[in-house]
């Protein structure tokens, strides 16, 4: 018998355990264009005290050790490079507590967003959350580990932003907890104790983040969408800017891609507001579309499309349908605003070079203060060929990041190692030590924000 | 290229100038009506031309025959006033360019029923009613080849319709059929009334779908059982270019045993869903349709209806859920029959 298996049996049960190849496998990749590696062992933890165990026995016999939420991040940040134990946290998926007056809930790492909204929408219909563009089951941990964005991106900021709270386990096994639940008084804040943000956009390098405390907000009776469609590109900054300063809307998004005709060569802006009534749904709806976009619908440069009473999330997914074979992987970054006509020019070009259909998007975080651009490539997953030509756009595209003076949005291995070439050499010698300090051997998910 | 069949003589012996005295977005004289549309008529600026909200209905209000909407389309797409901001023009157009292959045709050599554009509503023409009917465009990858384009004279796009439409009746040629019945109202107005006024040949018989949904209830007349509802109808606005058929709503209804209730905005009167005039570049547009639909289900609250009843899937995606908040249950024709007939209504999110 593998000792380390059996030490895994051990400490959460055999049938939460696996080394056979055929589970390895489906841990051995994610949906984007990594290369599939495999784990050693999977395991699938229900408790902190698992985790604790597992990064003790990790040290011992000195291997990776791999955390994964929904697994959905298409960079392939929770691919075992070094093999190892995959964590699988999803079962840890319990919903500790929704403080309705406060407005936060404290999760478990394994609670998807999906089934928060569900939970919220069933038991506290007054509230909800910065719900990201991914499929349901992405966990919301994993989100605001990659410091991921969500539908109310553009009034309150990323969703790691959002945190009022977390509970660690160290790659040495001892748990710390931050925010005002370090000193005991709830989860309600994550100020003003020093800050010790060391945990998140890690993707798992130097800790496992167990719980979670994040912030919720007011769910309006009416959600809806409204589209405002514009041919140039030059004038979304403006438009952006302008809809930013009337403080009346939810999520911003431009967008454009080839496909459906329909959408290529235009740029579509979607505008979610939220209202308690009519009464307040049209007066936002004034303010917007024809106070602040009137001018544009008189010259004929810009379109109001109609507004739509229900939220449409962001479906970059259905780009993996352009192409046979099902497969996308779309590079982030975040961006000044003013950059999104060159940052959709240039996209276009590569996508085009490359004999993929375009898709660009843009979301809008904070007032204006910037976005979350990314470029999509659709491939096919049985094709290799049509991997490769999307690898090398996806690696043509980072760079495309640098050059406009954006950073790179969740990287994988590739875009680290361009973020870390260019790091200022005071901060990458700082990150060196807080990995060493906090991982001394090295375990934490290898091959992830390396800085020797 | 098609050229419209325009008669200014039959503007010149107008009497009354119906066209444009009874529309209802503009306020205007017989007088200044006669003095506009023949501005159009001899290709100059008019303000009916930057006023215009497409709804089609000078085309039954005009006693003469003649083709006033389509003359006002040509004319704004001929001096550039178009009446949608350029993007959603843009759109508009490239909406309806096929981009999943060609459409696999099978001779049919009998009748058709063509979904056109609408390939997703195909849980609308289930059941007895439609027993033994062959239907085009079902797939909706290529419902684009079977699109009638009409929806482009709300962009002043006359261009396009003709550009495209041969290509399109030779797909649906090439099935052979005997009749093709329309599901869209909008497919047998193009057919009928576009195409003879542009002069493009139509090889087969369009039916209207009304047409064909009387007829089959008629034979499946033993089971029918009243529905006992009291309904509104939302007519479209290419249903103008049909008056002949309008009839066959009201037939219908009494067919199956509804109660079609009394209000302002029926018939010839009827309101727009305003679907196309939310979009467009006049000033306060979006407010007026508001204003237009808000005018349209207070008469159909107003009027007792329980249910409003659809055909053009447009309108229906436009008020349908406006109408749901007000209590009222938005239905398509066909559900309407196969309730009639006991079978349960596909309905429609």
């Amino acid at each position: 018998m593998d000792p380390i298996y059996q030490a895994l049996v051990d400490i959460a049960g055999e049938e939460y355990v696996s080394n056979r190849p055929e589970e390895l496998y489906i841990y051995s990749f994610d949906l984007g264009t990594a290369e599939p590696c495999r784990p050693h062992y999977v395991i699938s933890t229900r408790t902190t005290e698992h985790i604790q165990n597992i990064v003790r026995l990790a040290n011992k016999e000195n291997i990776p050790v791999v955390p994964l939420g929904g697994g959905l991040s298409l960079a392939g940040l929770a691919v075992p490079l070094k093999g190892g134990i995959l964590l699988d946290l999803k079962r840890m998926d319990s919903i500790i507590e929704v403080n309705e007056k406060a407005r936060y809930a404290v999760l478990e790492c394994g609670v998807s967003q999906g089934q928060l909204t569900a939970y919220l929408e069933r038991h506290h219909p007054h509230l909800t959350h910065s719900e990201p563009g991914a499929p349901p089951s992405a966990t919301i941990v994993g989100n605001a580990v990659i410091h991921g964005q969500g539908d109310l991106a553009q009034p309150y900021g990323f969703n790691s932003d959002l945190v009022n709270g977390l509970e660690v386990v160290l790659p040495t096994g001892e748990v710390c907890h931050f925010g005002s639940v370090a000193i005991g008084a709830g989860w309600f804040t994550n100020h003003p104790l020093p800050d010790m943000g060391l945990f998140l956009g890690w993707c798992g390098a130097t800790g496992i983040i167990t719980k979670v405390s994040i912030r919720l907000f007011p769910a309006k009776k009416i959600r809806g969408v409204g589209t405002f469609v514009v041919e140039d590109e030059e004038l979304i900054p403006e438009i952006i800017y302008k809809l930013t300063h009337t403080q009346m809307a939810e999520d911003i998004i431009a967008f454009s891609r080839a496909i459906p005709p329909f959408a290529s060569g235009l740029q579509h802006v979607t505008v979610n507001i939220a209202a308690d009534s009519d009464k307040e749904l049209e007066f936002k709806q004034e303010i917007i579309w024809d106070d602040t976009l009137g001018e544009y619908i008189r010259k004929g440069d810009g379109g109001y499309l109609g507004f739509v009473r229900s939220l449409e999330r962001p479906q970059i997914s259905k780009t993996s349908d352009y192409k046979k074979g099902g497969g996308f992987e779309y590079v982030g970054s975040i961006m000044p605003i003013d950059r999104y006509p060159e940052c959709y020019r240039k996209g276009r070009e590569i996508s085009e070079r490359h004999g993929i259909p375009y898709t660009v998007t843009g979301r809008c975080i904070g007032a204006g203060h910037n976005m979350m651009f990314a470029w999509t490539y659709a491939f096919n997953r049985a094709d290799p060929a049509t991997i490769e030509q999307a690898r090398e756009a996806l690696h043509e595209t980072d760079d495309l990041v640098l050059e406009l003076g954006g950073v790179i949005w969740k990287p994988g291995t590739y875009g680290q190692k361009l973020l870390l070439e260019r790091l200022d050499p005071g901060t990458r010698e700082l990150m060196r030590k807080v990995k060493k300090l906090l991982d001394p051997n090295g375990i934490m998910n290898p091959g992830n924000w390396e800085v020797d | 290229m098609f050229t419209l069949n325009f008669d200014v003589e039959k503007c010149l012996c107008c009497e009354t100038q119906s066209c444009l005295t009874r529309c209802q977005y503009l306020d205007i004289d017989r007088d200044s009506a006669q003095e506009e549309i023949l501005k159009i008529a001899r290709g100059e600026d008019s303000f009916v031309l930057h006023n215009c909200v497409t709804c089609y209905a000078c085309e039954e209000y005009c006693p003469m025959g003649n083709h006033p909407f389509f003359l006002i389309v040509e004319q704004q797409e001929a001096l550039n006033l178009l009446p949608v901001p350029r993007p959603l023009i843009k759109r508009a157009v490239n909406l309806g360019v096929p981009f999943r292959g060609k459409p696999e045709i099978a001779e049919v050599n009998g009748p058709v029923l063509n979904m056109a554009a609408f390939s997703e509503l195909v849980g609308l023409i289930q059941g007895r009613l439609f027993k033994g009917l062959t239907v085009i465009s079902t797939d909706g990858r290529k419902m684009f080849h079977y699109f009638c384009q009409l929806m482009y004279l709300h962009y002043a796009k006359s261009s396009v319709i003709k550009e495209r439409l041969p290509g399109i009746i030779d797909t649906i040629n090439r099935h052979k059929p005997t009749e093709v019945i329309c599901f869209h109202d909008e497919c047998y107005g193009t057919y009928t009334s576009y195409c003879s006024a542009v002069g493009i040949d139509v090889p087969f018989k369009p039916v209207h779908f009304y047409d064909f949904l009387y007829r089959r209830l008629t034979e499946l007349k033993d089971a029918i059982r009243p529905v006992n509802l009291k309904v509104a109808y939302q007519r479209p606005c290419s249903s103008r270019l049909s008056p002949d058929k309008h009839h066959f709503v009201r037939d219908i209804f009494e067919l199956v045993g509804v109660e079609c209730v009394e209000r302002e905005y029926v018939d010839e009167n009827a309101l727009c869903c305003a679907g196309a005039i939310q979009g467009q570049r006049r000033e306060g547009s979006r407010r007026r349709a508001a204003e237009i639909q808000r005018k349209n289900i207070e008469d159909i609250k107003k009027a007792g209806a329980q249910t409003c009843i659809f055909n053009c899937p447009a309108c229906y995606q436009t008020l349908g859920t406006m109408l749901a908040r007000e209590g009222i249950k938005p239905m398509h024709m066909s559900d309407l029959c196969r309730l009639a007939i006991g079978e349960k209504p596909t309905g429609r999110r």
